[in-house]
């Protein structure tokens, strides 16, 4: 076996593709991982980095459950706690229709047999999150939800990858894909590797690397915007977002405060970059000086944004293309896909190394996007 | 505010307020932008109240020079921004602005960033306790405040602005305990060479031998290197040893450091304007055409934010870059730009004359511009050198990379203080030149802002 030939071929260095090359290395096969930049540089690195099984889609509720234990495991997965800590996650409703809206879902997954998210009163949501107006009324807890450190996860999964055997290389971009002998071959502007197995996590770009193989599957990019600030007084344990807002609102271990919610920046996807909107921010300021008046004079330390794939239906693709033996796709997490991190990377890794998997995904495979297409 | 303007200055000194003057003079719709209450900028800062209060005399015939071109701007008719802070520019050009707690954002055809020039940082153990503050930073207080130390002073470091302050102090009636002089001492020798071509700016190098000769009386250690802050919770002492290996220590509450200036490009790197590295002055410098206009058309540097040169070349530059404005708007033709630009250009030539001298008699010793491990570089969130060098090792080649495995640059000051030293790290370890590593990624608000401030923006009309 030459240097370039490998079990699998990871395309994309972000959290996504690292923890599918771990999962798959720990089974004892080979893997590369090519990244076009340097790890973590999109959307890993952009990421709030919550850790929330709170308001999930049913589609992907199952393995984000799961990823939820692992989560609480992390340090055994990956050496380090990633910074993870269990504040809980709460969602809070401002006025009686947003009652009723959060009221209708923990309905609708109490229906489906979940008991994690629970309803709290005024009173509850105060003790819980002492700085929030007063005028907020209710709101969904998950106290087991909570928050990680974004570079420290990847740090871990990068070196967990590497102690498993992992090879990583950086500024590699893949430029073409082909198959020569059964297998795959992957050419990147400076090398070609073999492999009978490919997986596609290239985030933001995914959509590319799927049409070298074939498959026409339509995404989006989401250019989600964050807010960091100077450091302050501890005062936040849980991640507060909200039911009738775009807004995710945290404090973190530096004690700095974390702004996020998916209000978009402008995407620029050929030059591998993204700007702020800076109107479109402001919104996201305003609604945290609403919700938290105590922070109004808290200075901005940074504003940026971060490139990742939407799909239509707001849920990922985590599954084999339906076309291209061979080919593994796990993309699209539209906006909330670190949490599922751990548990993403080894679906991947069942399909991998034994074709199949026993992990609820049949509502995330790649095919219902591309049937949609195929009727529009 | 909702014009749109011919050209947008940014920065009231030397560069700006020459640029504006001519600029009006050209017909163009001008609005100038700046931090300070008063036009000046750092070299004349406060100067048209010093001049009322007779307190220019003081701080030298330069100084009281700037009266007569802030005069002249007052009344060029410019639209004059004072108190306003830049936090952000885009392409197009939209440029937000922030005056008290009110936000809003001006428009312009062209932009001229004559934001000057910043202390280059010095990181040195010890370099964060309360007591070592920048030559820079006292200037400031004496001009604006005439806030002079109650107790002599100990400076270490080296170059014109140190003698400038060390001048002016004395005129205020201030005491110098000592100088430790960091310059290295063969680059004096080196530094011969020069002279003859710095004959051209001839007053200037009179300028500096009256400076250098008030040392006269000041006890001064020459070739100083290791510089060391010692104290429990604020300065108690500075140790050091020189290039002759003698180690020495002196007792002081305070101790004032400066290690020359560098262009302040913050503003070209938001726009991502193309840089290229000064390799004598050890720093970035925005790639300039003759007009002064930079990669990006329509944006224009003039001033020491293109590169170090000092308050007359500024004003020259400034004048050159208003007629590389007129042209690009179309108001001049390129014969007659260049007839009205050929004076500014003689003016500045000579008065970059004496740099090549100046710049290798006071090039940054290696020690200031990548520190050994234990140094923090960045102090807002405490990131050693060592551990920059670390992630550069293990195989970190970009500064974005870098800053976000180790934090570095991620505090309020937002990179400006740790930005370069940290790409100088990274490209020394791994071999590669400063252009190659590049800095990292600037982000706004490139001011402080508040969280109720950018909530503001939203209300805010362009």
């Amino acid at each position: 076996m030459s240097s370039h030939d490998f079990d699998v071929v990871v395309i994309g260095g972000g959290l996504h593709g690292l923890s599918a090359a771990l999962h798959i290395a720990r089974e004892g096969r080979s893997v590369v991982v090519l990244e076009r930049a340097w790890v973590g540089r999109h959307a890993s690195g952009a990421s709030a980095a919550g850790v929330r099984t709170l308001g999930r889609d049913p589609a992907e509720l199952a393995l984000s459950l799961e990823a939820r234990h692992m989560w609480h495991a992390i340090a055994e997965l990956v050496g380090d706690d990633c910074g993870f800590h269990s504040h809980g996650q709460v969602r809070i409703a401002e006025s009686e229709a947003e009652i009723e809206k959060l009221e209708r879902r923990v309905a609708l997954i109490q229906g489906l047999g979940y008991r994690h998210e629970e309803l709290v009163d005024r009173v509850e949501l105060r003790r819980l999150v002492p700085a929030l107006a007063p005028h907020c009324m209710a709101a969904i807890v998950v106290r087991e939800d909570g928050a990680a450190d974004p570079h420290r996860t990847i740090i871990a999964f990068r070196r967990s990858a590497e102690a498993a055997g992992v090879v990583i290389h950086e500024g590699q971009g893949v430029v073409a894909i082909e198959q020569r002998a059964g297998r795959w071959a992957v050419r990147t502007s400076a090398d070609a590797y073999v492999a009978p197995v490919v997986v596609n996590a290239a985030g933001a770009w995914a959509a590319r690397i799927a049409a070298m193989v074939g498959d026409d599957i339509p995404l989006g990019t989401k250019t989600s915007m964050m807010i960091v600030t100077e450091r302050v007084e501890p005062f936040l344990g849980p991640v507060v977002t909200a039911a009738g807002r775009a807004l995710s609102f945290k404090q973190t271990d530096k004690g700095t405060l974390l702004v996020g919610g998916g209000r978009q920046g402008i995407p620029d996807l050929d030059r591998e970059t993204s700007t702020v909107n800076l109107q479109e921010i402001a919104a996201s300021a305003r609604t945290v000086c609403e919700l938290f008046p105590g922070v109004s004079d808290v200075r901005v330390a940074r504003v940026w944004a971060g490139l990742e794939a939407i799909t239509t239906d707001m849920v990922p693709v985590i599954g084999p293309s339906p076309q291209a033996a061979g080919i593994i796709h796990v993309f699209g997490f539209s906006g909330h896909g670190f949490q599922l991190v751990p548990v993403a990377g080894a679906v991947v890794a069942d399909f991998a190394v034994r074709g199949r998997t026993d992990r609820e995904v049949g509502a995330l495979q790649a095919q219902r996007l591309m049937v949609q297409r195929a009727a529009a | 505010m909702s014009r749109q303007f011919d050209a947008l200055i940014l920065g009231a000194g030397p560069a700006g307020m020459s640029a504006a003057i001519r600029a009006r003079a050209l017909g163009l719709e001008v609005a100038v932008v700046d931090e300070q209450p008063a036009p000046g900028g750092q070299i004349w800062r406060d100067i048209e109240r010093s001049t009322a209060h007779g307190r220019s005399a003081a701080l030298g015939s330069d100084y009281a020079a700037g009266a007569e071109v802030v005069a002249a701007f007052r009344s060029s008719g410019a639209t004059y921004l004072a108190e306003t802070t830049v936090w952000q520019v885009e392409p197009g050009y939209r440029v937000y602005i922030r005056r008290g707690n009110e936000m809003s954002i001006l428009s312009a055809k062209t932009l001229l960033i004559a934001t000057g020039a910043m202390e280059r940082p010095v990181p040195f153990p010890g370099w964060t306790l309360p007591g070592v503050m920048t030559v820079g930073a006292a200037q400031i207080l004496l001009k604006s405040a005439g806030q002079v130390p109650d107790v002599p002073v100990w400076i270490a470091g080296n170059g014109p602005l140190m003698l400038l302050y060390v001048n002016q102090l004395l005129d205020a009636g201030g005491q110098v305990a000592g100088i430790l002089d960091t310059a290295v001492r063969a680059n004096r020798w080196a530094a011969v060479f020069h002279l003859a071509s710095a004959l051209a700016s001839w007053d200037e190098l009179v300028k500096g031998i009256r400076w250098v000769s008030r040392l006269r009386g000041i006890p001064v250690v020459r070739g100083v290197r290791d510089i060391e802050a010692v104290g429990e919770s604020k300065l108690e002492a500075v140790r050091y040893r020189t290039e002759n290996d003698i180690d020495g220590a002196v007792t002081t509450g305070i101790l004032l450091v400066h290690e020359g200036v560098i262009p302040d490009i913050h503003l070209s790197l938001a726009l991502d304007c193309r840089h290229d590295w000064n390799e004598v002055q050890q720093c970035f410098v925005p790639t300039l055409d003759e007009w002064g206009q930079t990669s990006m058309g329509g944006v224009f540097v003039a001033g020491d934010g293109g590169g170090i040169g000092g308050a007359r070349a500024a004003g020259a530059a400034g004048e050159i870059a208003a007629y590389g404005m007129a042209r690009v708007l179309g108001r001049l033709t390129g014969t007659a730009a260049g007839a009205g630009a050929a004076a500014p250009r003689r003016l500045r030539a000579r008065a970059l004359a004496i740099r090549p001298l100046l710049d290798t008699l006071h090039c940054a010793r290696r020690q200031v511009t990548a520190p050994a491990d234990k140094t923090v570089v960045c102090r807002c969130e405490d990131i050693t050198a060592g551990t920059i060098r670390a992630a550069a090792k293990a195989g970190a080649r970009d500064p974005n990379q870098v800053k976000a495995i180790t934090r570095c640059g991620m505090g309020p000051c937002l990179g400006r203080q740790c930005g370069a030293i940290a790409s100088r790290i990274i490209a020394e370890t791994l071999g590669r030149s400063m252009v190659e590593t590049g800095l990292s990624r600037v982000r706004p608000p490139l001011r402080p802002i508040t969280m109720a401030q950018l909530a503001a923006l939203g209300d805010s009309k362009t």
